[in-house]
């Protein structure tokens, strides 16, 4: 059987440092994946090779059961592979809608037809849909630049779903966000992942938005795999209590 | 040999030049962002100033003394003041799209406001030839080495020696840091664009009399600079004054070897070598960028 | 600019008409600087989409306008081809030279990459001087031909002028398809944010050589018009100089506004010309007008009046706002959807 995503033996060595250190475990099918560990265990480097944005020293991602290990993150992207990130990337310039368009046009036919064809690539009625999901329809011709940070977060997680993605890596949604919009976006998100049958995996500090949102933990410390399984596992894991609190 | 050895020297001179403004600009970028497109232009305008003066009927001394003060006060001062503080707020390249703008407007000020024709410079070394280990070397060309040598060890000395120097050091390495630390910031950033006047003062009162002074004098001289301070290292004071001489030497060794055409474009080639595998300079380090 | 594209059509539109019959009093000198506006216009076009909107810093633009010029100019007199075969040729060479110059863009950003452009335009200028055979080096290219289209002279003053006038609108609704189209908002994604564009899918290789190789073309485009409006050129207007002045003439008119080039190449190229009277100080004016908009305003004229617009709408739309929510908390605008999927009840 195929896994969605299968990271094996990765490693990254930034000269004598073991950032990530054989790192391996797999994510199946429509699940959402939490991915935790303390500060400085290695899980955004392990985030940044699985996207392309850095090579990894030995070991291999695969998607799907295809190696995508080395790909660039357009052409990831484009294989179904979106993200958000921890710091806001929203277009600021561009209004929501443009925003959410910009998300999707590239997976629209070839280059050449989106030259000549429609200006919005036919993705306005997809835009709207994700506009009123994230409930932002009030702001939608507005400036992304002027919406709160909340807000903001909102549309940099709907960016991600646009083109309607195979694997979303969230890189701590949560962050910043205060408590209303935690909920609706947790919500949100437990719905987008069973509508769209994509699969999640999900960096966060949070615990309880980890521990409620996610099916499976995995725990990294010292860029190793410390511990694996579900919620209630983890949180009586007498070796990630230790992690945490140990230190 | 003997022909090797006059290129040499000449080159040094060439070189001596260029690593002046070089010096000059890398101090300037360093502590302010202010990539100098009018560099070139602040090293042709002291001599124009000069002959200014004269034309006026100030006796010599005089001339060179008002040109320098005006022109240490205009283009030290003045430019920090007026064009670089008020525009840093908006980034690096409105600064630099200024400053080409400020260039434009000096040489043309200097073309209309004064002459289009080059003018003879007053030169204060005798014009003659020195037999060293059986070539004939130009003095002027000894006399512009030693004196570019000398300003740029003065230089090194302030730099390392002194207290302000050590500061205006930290400064450059570091602004934000040096800041932190309660160092007067921007009266050291204004201190480097002094002594990078004083340095374009030095350099067109040194190159003048060679090439006559002409308002166009600017534009090789400052692509040069440019060119020197980018392959030395764009960060580095020794980069800019390395950087400097192998411009001058490979300039010069080109007119002679290669093509008189392309020496422009030899030194270029070597920039754009340098910018694509190297891109933080032969001696630089590496600044962080974001991508 | 991508929010506001129908009003940038209809003033195109509006202003083709105007354009055709307002200079026909104007003696010959009159046209030649209308039309010399129109040629730099294009030129400074192509750079507003490399530097303006695609955000790569180009020191290369006179550069283009000369190989567009020099090719027209070698090709019509010294090949015999028709100058609409020769401007063709002239963009597309522009656009492949473009496209190997943007791999260094590839590579480095900002002011670094404005070096390496400025490298290759002192070394095309160097070509076009050197190269005696090819370009007659100082001496020049003379006689260059004025088109002879479908029978009809174009030779005078006013219809070659009206001819740049057409040719100047199709490459301008060209630039207007293109920037409202996907890629002009792709190019937006480029200027802005290149790392998050990637991670959206959008391919910066590609994008980064086409705004290079479009703006380039459009270069190139102008160089050809160029050639036959001065009949005689030489590569004193192709020097690094003129790379700057095009710099500044995108800026100072509004880099990424759809008619900043238009505005721009009027200061830079139109005033000089109506400052004549001025004796030799008319540069020094230009020179001193640019510095002052640039620090007034970074993002030129039009960006000016855009942040004017900008703070406007915000006012109303905040006020609207308010309005419209007298209750804290309560959601504006349509109802919720609780589904993404089609068909429900957005």
């Amino acid at each position: 059987m195929t896994h969605v995503l299968e990271v094996s033996g990765l490693k990254k060595h930034f000269g004598g440092v073991k950032a990530v250190d054989g790192v391996s475990f797999t994510v199946e099918e429509g699940e959402i994946l939490g991915l935790i560990g303390p500060n400085g265990c290695g899980k955004s480097t392990l985030f940044n090779c699985i996207l392309g944005q850095l090579t990894p020293t030995e070991g291999a991602v695969r998607l799907d059961g295809r190696v995508i290990t080395g790909l660039y993150p357009a052409q990831l992207n484009r294989l179904g592979v979106s993200r958000t990130f921890q710091l806001l990337q929203v277009f600021p310039n561009l209004s929501v809608r443009e925003n959410l368009i910009l998300a999707g046009q590239e997976h629209k036919g070839t280059m050449l037809r989106r030259l000549f064809g429609a200006r919005d690539a036919g993705l306005t009625p997809d835009a709207d849909r994700m506009i009123a999901f994230f409930r932002l329809q009030h702001l939608a011709d507005q400036k992304a630049g002027g919406l709160s940070y909340g807000q903001q977060k909102l549309l940099d997680a709907a960016m991600a779903f646009m083109a309607g993605p195979r694997l979303v890596l969230l890189d701590e949604p949560a962050g910043g966000v205060n408590l209303t919009m935690l909920e609706n976006l947790k919500e949100r998100l437990r719905t987008i992942n069973r509508e769209l049958g994509a699969t999640f995996v999900v960096i966060e500090h949070n615990m309880d938005f980890v521990m409620s949102l996610c099916s499976r933990v995995v725990v990294m410390a010292e860029g190793k795999v410390l511990a694996e399984g579900s919620p209630a596992a983890i949180r009586n894991d007498p070796a990630v209590i230790e992690a945490y609190l140990g230190h | 040999m003997d022909q090797f050895l006059q290129l040499i020297v000449a080159g040094l001179a060439t070189g001596a030049i260029y690593a002046l403004a070089a010096i000059g600009f890398t101090l300037v970028w360093q502590t302010s962002q202010t990539i100098n497109f009018a560099q070139g232009e602040f090293v042709m305008l002291p001599a124009i100033l000069v002959l200014v003066g004269t034309h006026a009927g100030l006796p010599v001394w005089a001339a060179f003394a008002v040109a320098s003060i005006a022109f240490v006060l205009l283009f030290g001062f003045g430019f920090k003041r007026f064009l670089v503080e008020p525009m840093q707020r908006h980034g690096v390249l409105p600064l630099a799209i200024a400053t080409m703008a400020l260039s434009v407007l000096v040489k043309e000020a200097a073309k209309n406001g004064f002459s289009a024709e080059a003018q003879p410079f007053p030169s204060l070394v005798p014009d003659g030839m020195l037999s060293l280990w059986g070539a004939a070397l130009s003095a002027r060309d000894l006399a512009i080495v030693v004196v570019a040598v000398v300003a740029i060890v003065g230089l090194q000395l302030f730099i390392t020696r002194t207290r302000t120097g050590r500061t205006m050091q930290a400064t450059a390495q570091n602004p934000t840091v040096a800041r932190i630390l309660g160092i007067p910031v921007e009266r050291m950033i204004l201190l480097t664009f002094l002594i990078n006047a004083v340095l374009a003062l030095v350099a067109s009162y040194l190159v003048s009399p060679v090439y006559l002074a002409k308002f166009s004098n600017g534009e090789s001289i400052g692509l040069a600079a440019f060119i020197a301070a980018i392959v030395g290292g764009f960060n580095q004071i020794r980069g800019a004054l390395a950087g400097g001489f192998l411009i001058g030497l490979i300039d010069n060794l080109t007119a002679a070897y290669v093509s008189s055409a392309y020496r422009t474009a030899v030194p270029l080639v070597v920039l754009v070598v340098v910018i694509l595998v190297k891109p933080e300079g032969l001696l630089g380090r590496k600044e962080e960028r974001t991508v | 600019m991508i929010r506001r594209p129908d009003a940038n059509l209809l003033i195109l539109l509006a202003a083709f008409p105007v354009l055709w019959f307002l200079p026909a009093g104007l003696k010959s000198y009159g046209l030649y600087v209308v039309s010399l506006w129109l040629v730099m216009s294009i030129a400074a076009m192509g750079l507003n989409l490399t530097l303006g909107y695609a955000g790569l810093t180009s020191l290369a633009q006179g550069a283009f306008l000369g190989i567009g010029a020099y090719a027209t100019a070698i090709l019509t007199t010294k090949a015999g081809w028709p100058l609409p075969a020769a401007f063709l040729a002239s963009s597309g060479l522009s656009f492949a030279v473009g496209v190997l110059l943007g791999f260094p863009a590839l590579r480095v950003k900002h002011h670094y990459l404005a070096f390496v452009t400025l490298a290759f335009t002192v070394v095309v200028f160097l070509v076009a001087r050197n190269e005696q055979w090819l370009t007659g080096g100082v001496f020049g290219i003379a006689n260059i031909p004025r088109p002879v289209l479908f029978g009809s002279d174009l030779g005078a003053a006013l219809p070659f002028y009206r001819l740049l006038l057409c040719v100047t609108l199709v490459l301008a609704l060209a630039m207007w398809w293109l920037l409202r189209s996907p890629w002009g908002r792709a190019f937006l994604a480029l200027r802005e944010n290149p790392l998050r564009a990637a991670s959206l899918g959008i391919d910066i290789r590609a994008y980064t050589l086409l705004a290079f190789a479009i703006g380039s073309a459009y270069g190139g485009a102008a160089g050809s018009l160029y050639a036959p409006l001065v009949e005689f050129i030489d590569p004193a207007p192709f020097a690094l100089s003129a790379s700057f002045v095009l710099l500044l003439t995108v800026v100072a008119g509004g880099a990424g506004s759809f008619f900043g080039p238009f505005v721009g190449a009027f200061f830079s190229y139109m005033l000089p010309e109506l400052l004549r009277a001025t004796g030799g100080w008319y540069l020094i004016i230009y020179a001193a007008v640019v510095l002052v908009i640039v620090m007034i305003s970074p993002t030129g004229l039009l960006g000016l009046i855009e942040r004017w617009r900008d703070h406007r709408s915000q006012t109303r739309a905040a006020a609207a706002r308010a309005a419209a929510t007298p209750t804290l908390g309560a959601e504006a605008g349509g109802s919720e959807s609780d589904s993404l999927r089609k068909g429900a009840t957005p």
